[in-house]
């Protein structure tokens, strides 16, 4: 099976479902080669840049959608309280992105679709933020309408975000208010829309290996523009506070088999990655397949400084992404 | 700003809101998890008075807001 993956080098052409199913079953000793291979993939389709971004919540909790990771939800007994972001705060958060050298800032919203309120919060968000500062926006505000895709392709959203979370199989037993399909619609009115689409989902939701070569399979399908990497930091009050960490060898695993299925795509290492794979994981993944990253604070948890981000990309003569580059 | 009867000090673990004498839902030294997490995490609860606070979590930092004993941010 390696030789299926080193072919994915000279081919540019993802491993298929047997083939990424090798690579989440690997040995402990067979994982250096293998995320080896995924580095050199990544080097050869995508290059040695990697993209810098900042997401920030511009309305947290409340949300009426049960995913059972999400401590934002409304129907579970989670601390997290409802509440907005204003706009000076938000084109803060836009100013404090780009100081990272980031070229994304993505806005977030827990809902199951945007209302007209979000949606007028998000137009005059985006306005206030373009006077301020010089950065590529992305959105992330659930399922949307066509008219609703079509207003944020006229804001001019760089990329939007939906996450299918996980494999078809395994998505019932994850969300029970809304189904992968109704995701799935979405992206392709957003991709018909010419925005780049972003989309990923989270690892060690209780799903087995086979869903995880599953789901890599399906966003393989997809083709979407940035994969994010989440993995499962489990939250109080959730129907999955107890579920345990990945395990961090196959978080790394993980990440080798989506960039062998997905050569050309931005992997981006996203949020869980501090708790599941330390700073070790960090480079690791790194030199691994992964190429973007999510620097900061996440939605609801923290993250780990920028600086020491952007550092460890220094010392890996990784160059951030410029933004020039991205238009 | 007022606090309600004895509530000047630091009586409630800001993360699960449990008392900070008691026990921690993990049954391990109390709050020692809580503590752990708390190093990504912003706090949750009010440490004077238990009720949830209102956290907005910015790129490079946080506040948290009791609607009894105001705001606070990173240390």
């Amino acid at each position: 099976m390696l030789a299926a993956a080193k072919a994915v080098i000279d081919t540019g052409v993802g491993l298929d479902l047997d083939g990424v199913l090798a690579v989440l079953r690997c040995s402990d000793e067979e994982l250096p080669e293998y995320l080896a291979i995924a580095h050199e993939v990544r080097m050869t389709w995508c290059g040695p840049e990697v993209e810098v971004e900042g997401i920030v919540s511009l309305k947290t909790g409340g949300c009426p959608e049960d995913c059972h990771f999400c401590s934002q939800s409304g129907l579970f007994t989670s601390p997290v309280r409802a509440v907005w972001l204003d706009i000076p705060s938000l084109v803060e958060a836009a100013k404090q992105t780009a100081a990272t050298g980031a070229t994304e800032f993505c806005i977030v919203a827990a809902v199951r679709g945007p209302d007209e309120r979000l949606m007028s919060q998000l137009a005059d968000g985006v306005a206030a933020i373009r006077e301020a500062v010089d950065i590529n926006i992305a959105a992330s505000l659930g399922m949307l309408t066509q008219d609703q895709v079509d207003r944020l392709s006229a804001l001019d959203i760089h990329r939007y975000n939906h996450n299918l979370e996980t494999a078809r199989s395994h998505f019932p037993q994850v969300v029970t208010t809304h189904t992968w399909e109704e995701r799935w619609d979405t992206l392709r009115m957003v991709r018909d829309a010419g925005m780049e689409v972003c989309c990923g989902g989270i690892l060690g939701l209780g799903e087995t290996v086979e869903q995880r070569a599953e789901f890599a399979i399906q966003l393989q399908e997809l083709d979407p523009h940035e994969v994010p990497l989440n993995f499962l930091n489990p939250r109080p009050g959730t129907p999955l506070s107890d579920q345990p960490v990945l395990d961090p060898k196959d978080a790394l695993r993980a990440v080798a088999a989506f960039r062998l299925a997905l050569p050309r795509t931005l992997l981006r290492y996203a949020g869980g990655r501090e708790i599941t794979l330390g700073d070790l994981g960090t480079r690791d993944g790194l030199l691994g397949g992964v190429n973007a990253v999510i620097v900061g604070n996440y939605l609801t948890t923290l993250g780990r400084s920028p600086d020491q981000d952007l550092a460890l990309l220094d010392e890996l003569r990784m160059p951030v992404k410029a933004l020039s580059a991205t238009l | 700003m007022n606090a309600p009867n004895g509530t000047d000090t630091t009586v409630w673990c800001d993360r699960c809101g449990e008392p900070l004498t008691g026990a921690a839902p993990s049954g391990t030294a109390p709050h020692e998890a809580c503590a752990a997490a708390r190093e990504l995490e912003p706090p949750r609860f009010c440490p004077r008075c238990r009720r949830r606070m209102k956290v907005q979590v910015l790129p490079k930092g946080w506040s948290a807001t009791c609607v009894e004993h105001g705001t606070t941010g990173p240390a």
